[in-house]
């Protein structure tokens, strides 16, 4: 386990630097490859906003102003599409982004105790703010699919089953 | 993680025959199960006479609406000069669900056969498995069967050698419950916002890109194949006698307070009992189950005796005030509070509402404030009648379930278990300091 696909370059989040197109090379070979697939270019919008996120670990304005130049939309569009779906981060987040599943199946089999574990062990003062040092969001998520296994958590595109308070300390410990 | 269990002698293995076999994950290895045996014998046939199969199969949606494959597959006009498209909803989104991630993890190219023999039967060239985003490891298992299929020529322009195209490819969803709904799946493949569109035109007419779509659940598309080797009368034969509505097996996937969570297949019509007490272990030691909610979150709660009474299919869950749904069975011990389990679910729907419906957008928000109030020991008695106006004004007023969905727990929740509700309130009475003169 862990962090695999960890977020390539948060640092950037200030704009210090000028933007860095997503889409050329062997991104721009891979998109042209998925738009094959669609009768309109509209339809790889999703895909296309995944690899920015992918590639940069959030997806900012300029990320979705490129998504929406490639594909022939406007950013407002593209804006409002990154903003109905909960996976695409508008604004960086920690190294580790942790997502605990507290839905009613697992809230009746101790997910809040699961999610105030991860919460003290990273250091992270309340839910959805980064630790200090950067490494950790914490996050509740509305059902993951897998509530047979509770708890389960993932951690970037890590998908972790059964976890109780007194593992997290040592699933911690195992990301990188 | 997450090894399935080894079957209980009661369960009846189709689908979930191969859970936990490695070697069926490959190409190879499901070769080697009789894997895609019933893809080229149905590209071999008349589109119409797969259909046929199907509807005699007595096949019916395994997503939770229960609508009949066959028939929804015929409405699909052949000739019509038209792209047709398949869509499979493996959005798997509904707590308590999680069958669709079993069948993609183990046997993905169940689902890529499945997939492949609908496209074709439909008249489409092309479909898009929808996958939540959330599922990384699906995900992946799918897109390497879609690879090895690619490349072995099972798929493509001429598939399996028969001269038809049949594309499969898979589209990530990015976090949102409602792209489980038809409509706003479609929308979201598109590249739009997920919401849900009104309802007509249907799929079948103008559905993904505007054109003639057949929207189908991963298990219901995964049991094709078997039904096209082994025939309808063999599946048939799955239920009970007195119910033919109902046939085939079904997976249920089993969470909450219960011995032995998990997913197990069973033959439509299984006494609910057996299944809760016998093949899933009962309650957790020293504990007693308190409610059950058989088919996903969005169907009305069970009290026990109802859910004792149960036979686990369409019909057989009707009778006993409830739906079989998705088959997402949540268990609930006595050691809960139940209040709080139907106020978790509100917010779930309050969280996930896509917020074009007033009804919705504010109902669930504000039965979910109503509810999170009552579990906090600050609920008056006049809240119990206001949750139910706002569920009634939530119920079938709106363009898809979502708000139906909210409302459900809620008036099946204060309708069976009341006192629950009424328990919380008069311990806020009691601490009710008297107004001062």
């Amino acid at each position: 386990m862990g962090g695999t696909d960890a977020p390539a370059d948060t640092s950037h989040a200030h704009h210090a630097e000028p933007y860095r197109p997503v889409f050329v090379g062997e991104r721009r070979r891979e998109l042209d490859e998925l738009l094959t697939r669609y009768p309109t270019k509209q339809a790889a919008l999703l895909p296309a906003l995944w690899m920015v996120q992918h590639d940069r670990g959030w997806v900012s304005e300029d990320g979705m102003a490129e998504v929406a130049e490639v594909l022939g939309i406007t950013p407002a569009y593209v804006k409002g599409v990154v903003t109905f779906y909960t996976m695409y981060h508008q604004h960086p987040v920690g190294k580790h982004f942790i997502q605990v599943c507290t839905t009613s199946p697992c809230a009746v089999c101790g997910a809040e105790e699961v999610r105030d574990a991860f919460l003290r062990a990273t250091g992270c003062e309340e839910l959805g703010v980064t630790s200090p040092d950067g490494k950790y969001t914490v996050i509740e998520v509305e059902c993951l699919g897998a509530c047979g296994f509770a708890t389960p958590v993932m951690i970037n595109e890590e998908f972790l089953e059964s976890v109780t308070p007194d593992k997290v300390p040592g699933i911690l410990s195992q990301l990188k | 993680m997450g090894y399935p269990h080894k079957p209980h002698d009661r369960e009846t293995l189709v689908l979930s025959k191969h859970f936990g076999d490695r070697e069926a994950i490959t190409l190879d290895g499901w070769k080697k199960r009789g894997g895609y045996t019933a893809l080229q014998k149905a590209l071999g046939m008349e589109p119409a006479e797969i259909v046929n199969i199907v509807k005699d199969s007595g096949l019916r949606g395994r997503g939770g609406a229960g609508f009949p494959t066959g028939v929804k597959w015929s409405f699909m006009k052949p000739g019509d000069g038209k792209p047709h498209y398949l869509c499979c909803n493996a959005d798997e989104s509904e707590p308590g669900t999680f069958k669709d991630r079993e069948i993609m993890r183990w046997t993905p190219h169940a689902l890529v056969e499945g997939c492949a023999i609908g496209a074709y039967a439909i008249g489409a060239e092309t479909a898009y498995i929808y996958i939540r985003g959330e599922f990384t490891e699906p995900i992946a298992r799918m897109e390497a069967a879609l690879k090895e299929a690619y490349a072995a020529g099972i798929l493509g322009k001429n598939a399996m050698g028969s001269g038809k195209t049949v594309n499969v490819y898979v589209h990530r969803g990015a976090g949102a419950y409602i792209c489980g709904e038809e409509t706003a799946l479609m929308n979201s493949i598109e590249g739009r916002r997920g919401n849900p569109r009104i309802k007509p035109p249907f799929p079948a007419v103008a559905g993904l890109f505007a054109q003639p779509t057949t929207i189908n659940n991963v298990e219901t598309l995964a049991a094709v194949p078997h039904i096209l080797n082994n025939g309808a009368d063999w599946y048939k034969k799955f239920g009970r006698p007195d119910n033919p509505k109902s046939t085939g097996t079904k997976l249920f996937s089993v969470c909450g307070n219960i011995a032995r969570p998990g997913n197990y297949e069973v033959t439509l019509g299984f006494p609910f009992k057996d299944f809760l007490y016998d093949v899933c272990g009962g309650p957790l030691p020293g504990r007693k189950f308190r409610a059950i909610i058989p088919g996903g979150i969005s169907v009305p709660i069970q009290t026990m005796d109802e859910a004792e009474a149960s036979l686990m299919d369409y019909e057989g869950f009707m009778a006993q005030g409830t739906m079989l749904g998705s088959g997402g069975v949540i268990v609930v011990d006595d050691a809960q509070n139940l209040v709080k389990v139907i106020a978790r679910a509100a917010r779930f729907f309050a969280h996930e509402s896509c917020a074009q419906c007033t009804q919705c957008r504010e109902g669930t928000a504000w039965t979910t404030r109503i509810l999170e109030r009552i579990v906090a020991g600050e609920g008056t008695t006049e809240d119990l009648d206001t949750l139910l106006d706002i569920a009634d004004n939530m119920t079938g007023k709106t363009i898809c379930v979502l708000s139906d969905s909210c409302a459900t727990p809620v008036i099946s929740g204060i309708k069976k278990f009341r006192a629950d509700f009424e328990a919380l309130i008069k311990k806020t009475k009691a601490v009710q300091v008297p107004a001062v003169a």
